[in-house]
């Protein structure tokens, strides 16, 4: 069970402050931090149990669904271990910033830009927070779930008509 | 006294060595490249967001078209991480065959990127063998799924249809005639002096700084990383096959070459093991409220007809819950990210695309070197732009 994870049991002797939720679900274990332990978490997974691939830095939005819209989530691999942990964190749209996994892993620089272009969140001591798949001078953020599917400034898509 | 300044040259987006539209902006020195800018999103398409607006069968379609050199792999990928979402076991049968398919996947995608990693340094006729062999792994696509590239092949809960008997004879010809081939390739480039010129000590990054960049894939077992998902965390079946994992020892171009070579024959033992296990059965789960029913249900019956149509008109509902499956496609680790409000619609859908965080890597490689290695680096990164831009 969840409890029972290498990553938890260590992470609820170091960081039992900070953690506000653990979910085992189909034999994947996702640990719910505070936003501000963030890099604390993250570089002692990465240090002391052997997380050393962080495989991906994504975020959802939950507009309407949760008090605090969008939640963070990084996707951890161990290679010696060969096991994954999800760690996620919670991000309100009022304070829309996080610091940034930039100085623990050199990949989270591409995929952080990824989240800031499509999602909005801001990124602290980013080294080159730019939009990456859309253009510089793009209006909005495309994967919140208020921006619309078919684009700005464009009716719906009804569907065919003949 | 002469003064010297730096130049900024574009290369691409449309460019025949950046394999699709990759803009990179390069600093300059005489010919020393001293920084490289990427830009990439050319080919966005909102393939995230779409899903969001489509039903789990819907978004299938879609996954094709990411890496569209890989397109069986894609389908796998997604697929199961449905199927993990909706807890459905799959028929042998249909195991097997997605095994199959992926692993000539894999070759048809090793194929594509010997041809023209070899055309851009120059060896052309490479390319012309390796495309032949393609042409049949694009038959067999055809004879299974009725389409050379966007397959869409696979459904949750096993196949969309058992394969055609000549299947199976078709794969076994072309898998006894790939070793000879396999040894054409490399007595055309493994010790051909310019090749080498061209390969050795070109591009290296350290297995640490792999790992900082989050390579995967041949890439990262070309630095000397002993990291393959289809040993380390099974999926489809894998833990039933007997294959070799290549890695590397210099960190370079040559040594990236060599490791998906021998990938490329490991993919034909594995094709063998997997053809001589296939026996009849069903191919699709007996899980009625997912599966659709067999056409002639569809075609004779009102009850299948309805069924049918309730399928294709609402979806199913998935269970609520978050899920991951990565699997080793040919370019790296490919990987699917689902959060389910227990509607028939993904919440939201990510892609973690293999070639996308490679890439980031090419300043990294790249700098220092000449114009000429930098078309090596991107060769042997083996990027596609419709799986970087989504």
């Amino acid at each position: 069970m969840a409890e029972n994870n290498r990553a938890v049991v260590k992470l609820k002797e170091k960081f039992a402050s900070s953690i506000i939720e653990v979910v085992e679900f189909r034999g994947e274990v996702t640990v719910t931090i505070k936003k501000e332990d963030l890099l604390a978490v993250l570089a002692f997974l990465k240090q002391a149990l052997q997380y050393n691939l962080l495989t991906d830095v994504t975020a959802i939005d939950y507009l309407g669904k949760k008090e605090e819209r969008f939640m963070m989530v990084y996707l951890l691999y161990s290679i010696p271990n060969k096991d994954r942990l999800r760690i996620k964190t919670a991000v309100s749209e009022a304070e829309c910033h996080i610091e940034s996994a930039t100085q623990v892993w050199a990949t989270a620089n591409w995929l952080e830009r990824e989240v800031y272009d499509l999602f909005g969140i801001t990124f602290d001591n980013h080294p080159d927070l730019r939009r990456i798949l859309m253009t510089p001078d793009w209006e909005g953020y495309p994967l919140r779930k208020d921006y619309p599917l078919q684009g700005p400034d464009r009716e719906p898509y009804k569907g065919r008509l003949s | 006294m002469a003064t010297t300044e730096k130049m900024t040259l574009n290369m691409g987006p449309q460019h025949p060595s950046t394999h699709g539209v990759l803009r990179l902006v390069l600093e300059l020195d005489g010919e020393v490249i001293t920084k490289i800018t990427p830009d990439i999103g050319y080919l966005h398409r909102g393939v995230e967001k779409l899903s969001e607006h489509r039903t789990y069968h819907q978004v299938l379609p879609l996954t094709d078209r990411l890496d569209y050199l890989a397109p069986m792999h894609n389908n796998l990928g997604y697929i199961l991480t449905v199927e993990k979402l909706l807890d459905i076991q799959v028929p042998e049968r249909a195991q097997t065959i997605r095994i199959i398919m992926a692993e000539l996947t894999r070759l048809e995608s090793h194929l594509v990127w010997l041809a023209t990693h070899a055309l851009d340094i120059g060896a052309m006729t490479v390319f012309l063998y390796a495309f032949r062999e393609r042409e049949v792994i694009m038959e067999t696509y055809e004879l299974i799924s009725g389409a050379r590239m966007t397959s869409n092949f696979f459904r949750a809960g096993g196949l969309s249809q058992d394969v055609p008997p000549e299947f199976e004879k078709k794969v076994r010809d072309f898998i006894a005639a790939m070793p000879a081939n396999l040894d054409q390739y490399e007595g055309l480039l493994t010790t051909n002096p310019i090749w080498l010129k061209r390969t050795v000590g070109n591009g290296v990054i350290s297995a640490e700084d792999a790992i900082d960049m989050g390579i995967t894939g041949p890439a990262l077992r070309g630095s000397g990383v002993d990291l393959d998902l289809r040993r380390d965390n099974p999926y489809s079946g894998y833990e039933n096959y007997q294959f070799q994992i290549p890695v590397g020892e210099k960190c370079d171009t040559f040594d990236r070459y060599k490791v998906r070579l021998v990938e490329m024959r490991e993919a034909c033992k594995i094709i063998n093991q997997a053809l001589d296990r296939l026996k009849p059965g069903p191919v699709l789960a007996d899980c009625p409220q997912v599966c659709y029913p067999p056409k002639e249900n569809v075609y004779n019956s009102i009850e299948g007809l309805i069924h049918h149509f309730k399928i294709a008109s609402e979806g199913y509902p998935v269970p609520e819950g978050e899920v991951y499956q990565g699997v080793e496609n040919p370019k790296g680790e490919l990987g699917f990210y689902i959060v389910s409000d227990g509607s028939s619609k993904p919440y939201r859908m990510r892609i973690r695309p293999p070639s996308f965080v490679n890439l980031q890597a090419i300043e990294k490689m790249a700098k220092g070197a000449m114009i000429a290695d930098l078309v090596a680096v991107i060769g042997t990164l083996d990027v596609v732009l419709g799986e970087i831009d989504r």
